[in-house]
């Protein structure tokens, strides 16, 4: 059987590999997939660790966050119409209004 | 077997997640993203959580992403992501995060994973477990999604102006 430490590590990998995207790059819908992405690697996490410890409420949580992000990927994607609308942008260097 | 599946499907979905970092183009992002959550949910499925398998691939890479590329469509960027990025910020951006990565394997070596027993959990029982010891929290989420979406709605609705 795979050890749940392989798992572990696979989403430690993921996690860094989606902060890394949000600072590289440059638009805001790619960064809010960078966001999707850490989230899956915390819900790849929670399930390896429900698994190792035979914990079955865990997956009942990853179930309420799958759920919240969708709702959160729909008021973020509103907001990032929102902004194209009134900016004709959503690249981040543009969006500096508040800037100071 | 099961760890030759664990190794195909983990470094897809690597493969993937990099494939979306480094396409320049946000159709392609969100296909390679796709990719990568379908295979999540293949691990899922490893793990022993065939509920959770199925709905990671019917939500997260079906409804999500579709809303996602739905996005993209709308807002049509035909000049593409500019290329004249500081090379210093990616070079920072990816040092700090080496660290936060060896700083996270250092925390999980520590940590006690346990030996991940065989069996699966089957989805009668996190049903139960939904309708009974979590029955408020699931109500509250079908509350809290029904507010999201009228919340959407509103934003994005065009207004006329008196």
């Amino acid at each position: 059987m795979i050890p749940a430490g392989y798992f572990f590590f696979l989403s430690i990998i993921l996690f860094v590999l989606g902060i890394i995207a949000f600072f590289i790059k440059r638009d805001l819908i790619t960064q809010f997939m960078a966001v999707e992405i850490m989230l899956n690697a915390a819900n790849l996490a929670f399930i390896a660790l429900a698994k190792s410890h035979h914990f079955v409420d865990a997956q009942v949580i990853v179930f309420f966050i799958i759920t919240v992000a969708a709702a959160e990927a729909a008021i973020g994607l509103a907001i990032i119409l929102l902004i194209f609308r009134q900016k004709k942008s959503i690249k981040t260097e543009e969006i500096s209004s508040m800037k100071g | 077997m099961a760890i030759f599946l664990f190794f195909l499907l983990s470094s897809v979905c690597v493969g993937a997640v990099l494939g979306m970092i480094l396409s320049k183009n946000q159709a392609y992002s969100a296909l390679y993203l796709v990719l990568a959550f379908v295979c999540l949910g293949g691990l899922f499925g490893l793990l022993g959580a065939p509920f959770m398998a199925v709905v990671q691939i019917i939500i997260y890479a079906g409804a999500i992403m579709v809303l996602f590329i739905f996005v993209i469509m709308m807002i049509n960027l035909h000049e593409g992501i500019s290329r004249e990025k500081k090379k210093w910020t990616i070079a920072f951006s990816v040092v700090l995060a080496l660290v936060l990565l060896l700083e996270l394997v250092l925390a999980a070596k520590g940590a006690s994973l346990g030996q991940s027993p065989e069996g699966s959990v089957s989805p009668k029982e996190i049903g139960q477990l939904l309708f009974t010891k979590y029955l408020y929290p699931f109500e509250i989420t079908s509350v809290l999604i029904i507010a999201a979406l009228v919340g959407a709605i509103v934003l994005v609705k065009k207004r006329e102006k008196e």
